[in-house]
């Protein structure tokens, strides 16, 4: 069966790749204490050596629209193009190319159905800064074959916290029980508060430091009972309008494991959001 | 109230770099074509088949025409895709990096929670 080598959460900021490659008067004055963040955060995984990336984040608005709105989605594809004219555009990204694992996507697929998850599925998915973002900071080189995993955390009627966990569950059991001699690293990103479109956007740091201080220690120290009793649809529009993505952290608590201490946390206090960044090794710490 | 229709109007152009720049030279000229000759237009569907019972409402129509980003706010237009496109059309404007953002965020800082309801 297959080997989870690492479980790794973090937030996907879409100006580390222009911050972090500009130089002179157009570097920002805290890019080098990011880069060296990223930097530490980036041997997490390349200590794990895998073999596989399953990827989960969330299309922006891009190849998936309201007239066909899948909740969970998985890329069943050989090849990802990636990153779109806007991101370009506002962010600076890049166009990538990136290769598929067809084999634990249908694997992923089929068991997950079968587990209780009407999972939608993608044959030609053009992946967005969700899941680049976490590629570029933590494998650039982008040499290993990813899944991509979807979540709505945008447009709503959205699935409950509760579902996004147990989805968590679900990937680690299933990547658990994949007839595979492979070493695969589960990576999601999402977001602590955040405010994108509306009156408390883009201050001095996120809009709700306290909700960010929190967040940060239930993904720590694995504490999916408080974060299911505290977090809820209606709750998460307090700390910012674009908090929902919280939710695809607490996926990856799921995948974790409930109680699951972080191996590895770090963040930084950016402008206008916290940025946060976790590993756990279930083989035991590397 | 076609809250979809204005998100689609949002989406559609803010993927088109020539369509960002004709929105943001002929805002009303852009709005009036788009409705007529887009708005049906199913995303992954032949011409021909298209939606017949689009349209926006009057205060809708003149927002978008007069690029005015508080008034699509309180439409309830997703904020994302708001925020995205308009950042296109003006962040160029202004010398400050993040001037037209925090612009955006001082217009509206007469809302407090709960704001408009995005649901489509």
């Amino acid at each position: 069966m297959a080997t989870v080598a690492a479980v790794i959460a973090s937030t996907h900021h879409p100006f580390y790749y222009k911050a972090s490659t500009s130089s002179g008067p157009d570097r920002p004055p805290f890019a080098d204490e990011w880069v060296a963040k990223i930097k530490a955060f980036r041997e997490t995984l390349t200590k794990a050596r895998a073999d596989v990336l399953v990827m989960v984040g969330s299309d922006h608005f891009h190849q998936l629209w309201l007239d066909n709105m899948p909740q969970f989605l998985i890329g069943k594809a050989p090849y990802y193009d990636a990153n779109f004219y806007n991101e370009e555009r506002e962010f600076g990204l890049p166009r990538m190319f990136l290769r598929g694992d067809e084999d634990l996507s249908a694997y992923l697929l089929r068991q997950g159905i079968d587990a209780g998850f009407d999972l939608a599925f993608s044959n030609e998915l053009r992946i967005d800064h969700s899941i680049t973002c976490p590629l570029i900071t933590l494998r650039p080189e982008t040499d290993l074959p990813i899944v991509p995993v979807y979540t709505n955390i945008f447009a709503p009627p959205l699935p409950q916290p509760s579902r996004f966990v147990e989805l968590g569950r679900t990937i680690r059991r299933l990547v658990e029980s994949w007839p595979s001699d492979k070493r695969v690293a589960i990576i999601g990103t999402g977001h602590l508060s955040l405010e994108l479109g509306g009156p408390r956007q883009f201050g001095p740091h996120g809009p709700d430091p306290e909700f960010d201080r929190k967040a940060v220690s239930w993904i720590a120290s694995g504490d999916l009972e408080s974060a299911l009793a505290e977090v809820s649809l209606d709750s998460l529009w307090l700390p910012g309008n674009a908090t929902h993505g919280f939710m695809d952290f607490m996926l990856m608590m799921g995948v974790a494991g409930d109680n699951a201490k972080a191996d590895y946390a770090d963040s930084l206090d950016l402008f206008h959001t916290m940025e946060a960044y976790f590993t756990w090794y279930p083989e035991g710490e590397r | 109230m076609s809250k979809y229709l204005l998100d689609k109007f949002l989406y559609t152009v803010d993927r088109d770099p020539d369509l960002v720049e004709r929105y943001r030279q002929d805002p009303r000229g852009t709005v009036e074509w788009w409705e007529a000759e887009r708005a049906g237009v199913i995303l992954n569907c032949h011409g021909h088949e298209r939606s017949t019972w689009h349209a926006f409402t009057d205060s809708e129509r003149e927002a978008l025409a007069t690029h005015d980003y508080v008034t699509l706010f309180e439409l309830g237009a997703h904020n994302f895709l708001l925020l995205t496109l308009f950042i296109a059309l003006f962040e160029r404007d202004y010398a400050e990096p993040l001037g037209f953002q925090r612009e955006f965020a001082a217009r509206l800082s007469h809302w407090s929670l709960p704001y408009p309801d995005i649901s489509t």
